[in-house]
């Protein structure tokens, strides 16, 4: 990884509010790129299991995905979210989760994205989200 | 199905009071009835996806609506009942207007004896002019544990 390949992701994750609300952190290995959300009691939806909010979940994968392409596809307006489908296999427990996003198409205007995100087992995912974001502005 | 009114309000009540993350976002209960529910999230700075737009990330819409429609099938059931999300699809029609809060509202049209059907729309103020729309699908369990 660049120093300046780094340094631009932490500027965005920086530049974004929400992620900061989340506590979510990136990190880029070579050219493969890992969200991490490290568990906070805030992120909670379930109390009794106690479980990770699935809009937490859903939050976490769309913000990866997003990442991803701004770091892929360096344009001047952040993409925006089109539609997303979560789908959800696992209650997420009080554990760090982690996510990586394959972008699978991108288009003139349109990229299609998958995410992932697990915990301590990759094989064993505790969500996925599949989703279009809009790249330039219409 | 008869559900008490007092019941109801007060599974209600805790959606958003004992929920961590509903208190995080600050969600306010709106109203809940059988089979319906309405909900808001406040317009804050940290809730901000683009700071050049100032517009709310598209997550918070998402928890929004996942919370909303978690409560419409809570009160469809009419008691505690373990609910989990099997999946949720959300079409962002438009962005959320910067300085005003999303408005959630949800209902769920159809339960079987496991599964509970779910649509969810978020607006401002005219549910005919939406921010984004949900369809999503909830396990139910019969014993309260994990579906």
């Amino acid at each position: 990884m660049s120093d300046t390949e780094a340094e631009r992701l932490a500027s965005l994750l920086r530049s974004l509010p929400y992620a900061g609300f989340l506590g979510m952190s990136m990190d880029l290995a070579g050219d493969e790129l890992t969200a991490v959300l490290p568990f906070k009691p805030a992120l909670v939806g379930n109390v009794i299991l106690p479980a990770l909010h699935g809009g937490v979940l859903g939050a976490f994968m769309e913000m990866t995905a997003l990442i991803q392409l701004g770091v892929r596809e360096p344009v001047s307006r952040q993409p925006r979210t089109i539609d997303v489908t979560i789908e959800y296999l696992r209650p997420g427990r009080a554990l760090t989760t982690y996510a990586r996003a394959d972008v699978r198409k991108v288009g003139r205007r349109i990229a299609n994205v998958h995410v992932e995100a697990w915990q301590e087992t990759r094989a064993s995912p505790v969500a996925a989200l599949r989703g279009h974001f809009m790249l330039s502005g219409e | 199905m008869t559900i008490d009114p007092a019941i109801q309000a007060a599974m209600a009540l805790r959606m958003v009071d004992d929920t961590p993350q509903a208190v995080a976002l600050g969600l306010r209960l709106i109203s809940s009835s059988p089979g319906d529910a309405a909900m808001a999230v406040p317009y804050r700075a940290d809730l901000v996806g683009d700071p050049s737009t100032g517009i709310l990330a598209g997550g918070v819409i998402t928890t929004l609506l996942d919370h909303v429609c978690g409560l419409a099938v809570l009160t469809a059931v009419g008691r505690d009942h373990a609910t989990a999300t099997l999946d949720l699809r959300i079409d962002y029609m438009r962005a959320a207007a910067p300085h005003r809060e999303v408005i959630g509202r949800a209902r769920c049209y159809k339960i079987t004896r496991s599964i509970a059907f779910v649509r969810a729309v978020a607006f401002e103020d005219d549910e005919a002019d939406p921010v984004a729309t949900a369809q999503g699908a909830f396990a139910l369990s019969s014993a309260g544990g994990a579906p």
